[in-house]
């Protein structure tokens, strides 16, 4: 498997399937490890770097059943390819713009990524479509013992797997679950949500952006602390409340259906029209527009339409996949021409002009 | 419905999820947005380093003086060498064995982060107490580039032998 495999495809994620996928985009569990042997990436040479990335290369690509690795050395890599990977969430932002050795392996259905020499020396993630954490958790659970088979990580009897950042000492875990919440937008009822949600001690981020407000509504849940309770409670705590919060987005789409029908049809209509005929757009007001139409799709305001194809617009119309797909750099200018062009192109395709007279 | 505020039309309906009891409440949207900005802290945009290294400058300030913590700033890691401030500025710590060299002033961090003290999650199936062995490599191979630097061969080979020792004994 290349990279440039990867861009053509929809992976894991975005398939649109398993349980409560109208509102939960994917379940996603990472580990954080260290080799007990090696200094922490802010203390590590550049010969302990590279010495880290060769020695966790050569494990992982051992583990048998392991199939086709997507092995990727991130310090060779192209800009343009650094940003298709976190656009894809198989690195982190952090990964694609740090300096020195680095890679990441990923498997043929990006379900996997294991980031090395990222803040940790491996962070492994794996990562499923609709609520699964139960099914995360076992994979990326034999996964670390599959590796720890291999490897001395650090370890500490009363503090467990000793991380760089103390935030992540014990369990090394984080468990996140993405989820797509724009009627809790439209009724202003989010930043109540989060403000509950940081009582319990977990954390609220926008997938795309910083702070509450997040392109194309959708933000990801996940725990705060990793010490002092088990991987089976950390991953209860936020399987406990996705589904509350899934109910008060189902509430609030309820109620905008029932109180103002006209108002969020107009809203969804005219989204999935200037989406299919902009001639420039920019990726912010993509986002934003798809976001509605996701939400239509799923209330059948717009029936010609599934969501895996428009959970893969989300993905496509960002900067480095529109790059790679029409095979060339563009500025943003061009880009925001090239976007709208793919948008006319996906959303007006089987039917042309017989869909846009349907709404 | 009429706003519970004004005389406006209720336009908003917003259960508060927040404090005992959900409650309703219908307001206007002037009424509304007021109700849902006010009280609401600014969104935290700080990294978790960031975040970490103000908790830590509250830890510090408690019942320290300037010298007390310009000593606890030079104190290092015999292991990797970081310094006490090194950690303190970045939020990120050098080696595993800073969780035992700074432990004094670790914990209460870490208290402070996480509200326990004890690790209760899964565990390496190998001896997880031949990690703690692992790390003084480290040590040894800072030592041994010194000595080579130092042209003192003699520590070198010595040293390289201790470390090839550790390195089989538990290699998996």
């Amino acid at each position: 498997m290349k990279l440039d495999d990867l861009t053509n495809k929809s992976g894991e994620w975005l398939r649109g399937s398993g349980p409560e996928a109208d509102i939960v985009i994917s379940s996603r569990i990472r580990l954080a490890r260290n080799l007990a042997d090696y200094p922490f990436i802010s203390r590590a040479t550049r010969q302990d770097r590279t010495q880290i990335e060769h020695m966790l290369r050569e494990r992982i690509l051992r583990i048998e059943a392991s199939g086709d690795l997507l092995y990727l050395n991130v310090e060779e890599l192209e800009g343009v390819d650094r940003q298709l990977l976190v656009e894809r969430q198989l690195i982190s932002r952090e990964h694609a713009e740090s300096q020195g050795a680095r890679a990441v392996a990923i498997d043929e259905c990006e379900k996997f990524s294991l980031m090395i020499n990222e803040e940790d020396h491996l962070r492994m993630q794996v990562m499923q479509s609709g609520l699964n954490l139960q099914s995360v958790w076992e994979q990326i659970n034999r996964l670390d013992d599959l590796i720890e088979d291999k490897v001395t990580f650090a370890f500490h009897e009363r503090l467990g797997y000793l991380t760089a950042c103390p935030t992540n000492v014990g369990t090394g875990m984080r468990v996140s679950v993405m989820l797509h919440l724009p009627a809790l937008v439209i009724t202003r009822q989010i930043d109540k949500v989060f403000r509950s949600l940081q009582k319990i001690s977990l954390a609220v981020r926008g997938l795309y952006g910083e702070g509450s407000q997040a392109m194309g509504d959708f933000y990801q849940i996940s725990n705060q602390i990793t010490l002092g309770k088990t991987e089976a409670d950390l991953i209860q705590q936020v399987a406990e409340i996705v589904p509350v919060i899934i109910d008060y987005e189902r509430q609030a789409r309820d109620f905008l259906i029932k109180e103002s029908h006209e108002n969020l049809h107009d809203r969804v209509s005219r989204a999935y029209g200037i989406l299919r005929t902009a001639q420039t757009i920019s990726s912010e007001e993509t986002m934003h527009l798809l976001s509605s139409v996701r939400m239509g799709v799923n209330l059948g305001l717009i029936p010609d339409l599934e969501i895996p194809a428009i959970n893969e617009l989300f993905i496509h119309t960002q900067p480095a996949h529109l790059q790679k797909l029409s095979g060339m750099e563009l500025s943003t200018t061009d880009r925001n021409i090239e976007r709208a062009r793919y948008l006319r192109r996906h959303l007006n395709k089987e039917d042309g002009a017989g869909g846009a007279d349907k709404n | 419905m009429k706003c519970q505020q004004c005389e406006k039309p209720a336009t908003f309906h917003i259960t508060e999820l927040t404090g005992g009891k959900p409650q309703e409440l219908h307001l206007c949207e002037e009424h509304a947005r007021e109700y849902l900005t006010s009280g609401s802290e600014p969104a935290s945009t700080g990294s978790m380093a960031a975040v970490l290294a103000q908790q830590m400058a509250q830890q510090m300030a408690v019942g320290q003086t300037a010298a007390e913590l310009a000593e606890l700033d030079q104190q290092a890691c015999p292991v990797c060498g970081i310094t006490f401030y090194e950690f303190r500025s970045q939020g990120r710590l050098g080696c595993p064995h800073d969780y035992t060299s700074f432990q004094a002033q670790l914990e209460p961090l870490i208290l402070n982060i996480h509200g326990e003290r004890e690790h209760t999650g899964k565990s390496p199936k190998r001896c997880p107490q031949g990690a703690a062995q692992r790390t003084q490599l480290i040590r040894l191979r800072r030592e041994m580039k010194e000595a080579v630097e130092e042209e003192n061969y003699e520590r070198a080979t010595e040293l390289r032998d201790k470390i090839r020792r550790i390195e089989v004994e538990d290699n998996p």
